[in-house]
């Protein structure tokens, strides 16, 4: 969402080139997509808040660092996951064990798969309206365990590459893609229980769980 | 359901993410495809899956950040400036 990777570019490389003009919409730009991040990431606004401006201050001091203003989208999101994880280590709000989707129904017999398949196609894409789906994603994607919602936040929502966000997070790519699935799988889950829920019919799509 | 359909519906199952990405193999995105047009139950999953990734690429997240303050846009641009300055030098 917001402007098109090449916009990025090149008002990253207007800022590279000395034309301050670019300064306000790359940092308006970048504030908003650093505080979605961050926001669910660390679930605190104001925890949030104090990520944005100490990742953009990184940003602007290491600006010169940045060899090819194509790449800046994730440049950026690297200092801002850093940032994140400097604010998580002092905040009081911090989980003191990570959960792991593996944590549930991969046991080899079957109960992995059921997780998967169970009630598939009823996602619907407008029977919630709008303000109500976002909510619904921003409570699937917040409820994830750090390590998928990361990956999940750098692949679908930033639409980084495979390799971009295995580079930011420091993994290899077969796991970024192994998680980016689970992700994708308790997220869609999550959705189809809350359009259950909002549709009045419980029961009707989630009866083999 | 016998016990190899359902081992090829979680084989394709785990793999539909990257199916979806287009980052399978030929051969692979021929398998998992076959499977799809045959088995109702992965064909509606890998559907719903499609439409999950659709909607969290057009996702804008409920909150948003508060206006930036003159101050907070000082601070940046001073830091802006000193960086093209060290760059100059």
């Amino acid at each position: 969402m917001g402007l098109h990777r090449e916009v990025e570019a090149r008002l990253a490389a207007q800022l590279l080139a000395g034309e301050p003009e670019a300064f306000d919409r790359f940092v308006e730009h970048f504030r908003t997509k650093i505080f979605h991040y961050s926001w669910l990431m660390c679930g605190q606004r104001e925890d949030a808040e104090e990520v944005v401006q100490e990742a953009l201050l990184k940003v602007f001091e290491n600006l010169a660092d940045l060899r090819d203003p194509s790449r800046v989208r994730p440049w950026v999101f690297q200092i801002a996951k850093n940032a994140c994880l400097m604010k998580r280590r002092k905040s009081v709000f911090a989980p003191a064990r990570e959960l792991s989707l593996d944590d549930h129904g991969s046991h080899g017999d079957g109960a992995d798969r059921e997780l998967q398949i169970a009630d598939g196609g009823s996602l619907p894409d407008r029977r919630l309206i709008q303000a109500e789906q976002r909510r619904a994603l921003d409570r699937a994607i917040a409820a994830l365990p750090e390590s998928y919602k990361s990956v999940m936040l750098l692949r679908d929502v930033e639409e980084l590459s495979t390799a971009e966000t295995a580079q930011i997070l420091d993994l290899t790519e077969d796991v970024v893609k192994t998680r980016l699935h689970r992700a994708r799988v308790s997220v869609r889950k999550t959705l189809e229980e809350a359009v259950a829920a909002g549709s009045g019919h419980p029961g009707e799509t989630h009866g083999r769980d | 359901m016998d016990a190899i359909e359902q081992g090829k519906c979680s084989e394709v199952s785990a793999l539909l993410s990257e199916y979806l990405n287009l980052e399978l193999p030929a051969d692979a995105c021929r398998d998992v495809e076959s499977h799809l047009s045959g088995c109702e139950s992965c064909g509606e999953f890998a559907e719903s899956l499609r439409k999950t990734v659709e909607l969290c690429h057009a996702y804008l997240p409920s909150a948003m950040p508060e206006p930036i303050s003159s101050r907070a846009r000082e601070e940046l641009m001073g830091a802006y400036k000193r960086m093209l300055a060290a760059r100059q030098r």
